[in-house]
């Protein structure tokens, strides 16, 4: 963390004066226009960077709704139906949230499939993965809580669901729930807790991560479409030769993609704010009522594929155990996958086959996970997809531990498609 | 002299005294962290006033219609009472075999004085905490003896929106589904032929 090596200064003596006593312009500069990153990133390189874009706009718009929501079960759902009508410009700002939750998961999960595109989580970036993957962590109960606060039918019903979940665990289960809500059921002192978690606690702990997750990034170089290491090829002036700066060369690519990306998110905040009930839905514009389940519940599209794994399975303490286990196994992706070839161009078809085969799974999942409850067909389709989703992993360790993988030679340099 | 190796030119340190003096330091000080953690653990447990407020309800059942179910609510908690119709009750027995614990030999999920065929005190009126046992969810009425999506064989009973667990008209769940338990019958009992007190167990009962 120590300024650039060759003692850089800035000009301006006011500046360099800060930068003797704290060489904050060192460190931007050697993490920017000194950060050198591989000159054939492609399409699937723009959603780390906006999934930062996308944090900023969540801590943002969060800090102005704080600002007029008020979190207790008596006044929460009237709080955000204030913002909604009364407040200026408080629907903006509450689709600007919403929206932003949403395409939040859509970016990163578009960003951990480039990973396993690519080999991005292999040697000598396994830190980077787990790392990224407590971010996902963090993400997915920052966004549960969030779904909380507006206090409707789905956010009551939701929150009850996966705190019931803590219920299984053995002996200390039901003490467990309890304590989690702070009563017997969803209440007040749930919504409170979740609150000050949702606003103060989980946004600090993504900011942490985040700020790891770059640091391992910026340590071990980002991985490239390749998936070969630029550091291996050095110039003479000790840079990678298949490396361009960060700054000014990505920065402006990033810029299309925020604009693109921008366009998109404006277009589902003006025109389809609820995006056909899938980030916001139905069920959530009616006030929690701890007597009622609405009759079609499920989780936010993003969850649903976990969901559909939990509902598809006739045991409580297997189902929960089938959730969490779907999850944890990811962290361990690095070393199950004993494959020398990082990336999917020149790894075997079966890997290709493999990693289509386990996305499709992920998304049929999600949709059994968000349609209708009753017919019991989906109960077994959703079982088999949970097996399949499961396979991948073993599929994946035995293809390279037993070295079925018929890999391509990996070339010296990266490759231009000019 | 040589270069002194420890503080004020002492030559040697020692290195054993100061692995214990840190890990001694280190285990005192986690054990602070230990109690000073507690207060904020403990302080999300349900508060006196959430402990406070699980006060006896009494409910009137005059209303309720024979094959008719009415939600009260006692401690927040959904209260399904049913008026069970003599052929609802006649099917009860014969769902047996398809059933996790069809003789509630859980004795966590009822009282004593309702381990019995119909899980009531009166066999027609099941009063029962209408919460799934999977996930908390408040299963659906399906009273109809009749094919649903669900279940070809359907005898009426409960269905759960959530994930899709079943139980019969006793709160007994079936085999197949999510859920663990038979559904959870109250502490009740009888003011008159109407009236039904919910909390509170029958005089002389445990």
């Amino acid at each position: 963390m120590a300024a650039a090596p060759d003692a850089w200064k800035p000009r301006n003596k006011a500046l360099a004066w800060i930068e003797d006593r704290l060489p904050i312009f060192g460190f931007m500069r050697a993490h920017t226009a000194e950060y050198y990153a591989p000159k054939n990133f492609n399409f699937m390189y723009y959603f780390g960077s906006l999934a930062m874009l996308v944090l900023v706009n969540q801590i943002v718009t969060g800090i102005f709704l704080t600002m007029n929501f008020n979190p207790s079960a008596a006044g929460a759902f009237a709080s955000v139906e204030y913002i909604m009508r009364d407040v200026e410009w408080g629907w903006l700002i509450r689709y600007m949230h919403t929206t932003g939750a949403s395409l939040f998961f859509v970016v990163v999960y578009l960003h951990m499939f480039r990973a396993l595109m690519y080999g991005s989580y292999k040697q000598p970036r396994e830190l980077l993965w787990v790392i990224g993957m407590l971010i996902y962590l963090a993400l997915m109960a920052e966004a549960f809580m969030g779904y909380v606060l507006p206090w409707g039918q789905m956010s009551f019903w939701g929150a009850k669901v996966i705190i019931s979940l803590f219920g299984a665990v053995p002996v200390i289960g039901n003490r467990l729930v309890e304590w989690i809500m702070g009563d017997f059921l969803p209440a007040d002192a749930t919504l409170n807790r979740f609150f000050a978690l949702h606003v103060i606690a989980l946004p600090l702990v993504l900011l942490l991560l985040v700020v790891l997750h770059l640091g391992a990034l910026h340590t071990s170089g980002s991985n490239n479409p390749d998936g070969i290491e630029i550091k291996q090829h050095k110039g003479p002036d000790g840079k990678p030769l298949d490396g361009i700066p960060f700054h000014p060369y990505y920065t402006v690519k990033d810029l299309v993609g925020v604009g693109f990306f921008l366009l998109i998110a404006a277009f589902i905040i003006f025109y389809q704010p609820t995006f056909f009930g899938l980030f916001l839905e139905k069920d959530n514009f009616v006030p929690a009522n701890p007597l009622v389940t609405p009759a079609a519940i499920h989780p936010v599209w993003y969850f649903t594929p976990f969901y559909a794994m939990l509902r598809s399975i006739p045991s409580k303490g297997l189902g929960v155990l089938t959730l969490f286990a779907a999850v944890a196994v990811l962290f361990f992706l690095p070393w199950i996958d004993r494959g020398r070839v990082k990336s999917m161009r020149y790894r075997g078809s079966g890997y290709k086959i493999a990693i289509a085969v386990f996305a499709l799974t992920f998304i049929w999942l999600g949709k059994i996970g968000i349609g209708e409850s009753t017919w019991i067909g989906d109960t077994y389709i959703a079982r088999a997809l949970t097996v399949v989703y499961f396979a991948f992993f073993v599929f994946l360790w035995a293809y390279t531990y037993f070295g079925w993988e018929k890999t391509k030679p990996v070339p010296e340099r990266v490759t231009m498609h000019e | 002299m040589p270069h002194p190796a420890g503080p004020q030119g002492i030559d040697e340190v020692d290195h054993g005294r100061r692995r214990f003096l840190t890990a001694t330091t280190a285990v005192v000080g986690g054990a602070g962290v230990v109690a000073a953690a507690l207060p904020f653990i403990q302080s999300w447990e349900p508060s006196a006033r959430a402990l406070a407020a699980g006060a006896p309800v009494t409910i009137d059942i005059s209303k309720i219609e024979a094959g008719q179910m009415v939600r009260f609510a006692w401690r927040s908690l959904p209260i399904f009472v049913v008026n069970r119709t003599s052929k609802q009750l006649a099917d009860l027995p014969g769902l047996d075999p398809r059933l996790r614990d069809p003789h509630s030999q859980e004795t966590s999920q009822q009282p004593p004085y309702c381990q019995n065929t119909w899980r009531s005190i009166k066999p027609e009126w099941l009063v029962m905490i209408g919460i799934c046992t999977h996930l908390g969810c408040v299963p659906d009425y399906y009273g109809q003896i009749r094919p649903e999506p669900f279940d070809a064989h359907w005898k009426g009973g409960f269905f759960c929106p959530c994930h899709k667990s079943r139980y019969d008209l006793a709160g007994r769940v079936f085999q197949g589904v999510p859920a663990p338990l038979n559904m959870v019958i109250p502490p009740y009992h009888y003011i008159d032929d109407t009236h039904v007190r919910i909390g509170v167990n029958p005089k002389g009962a445990a």
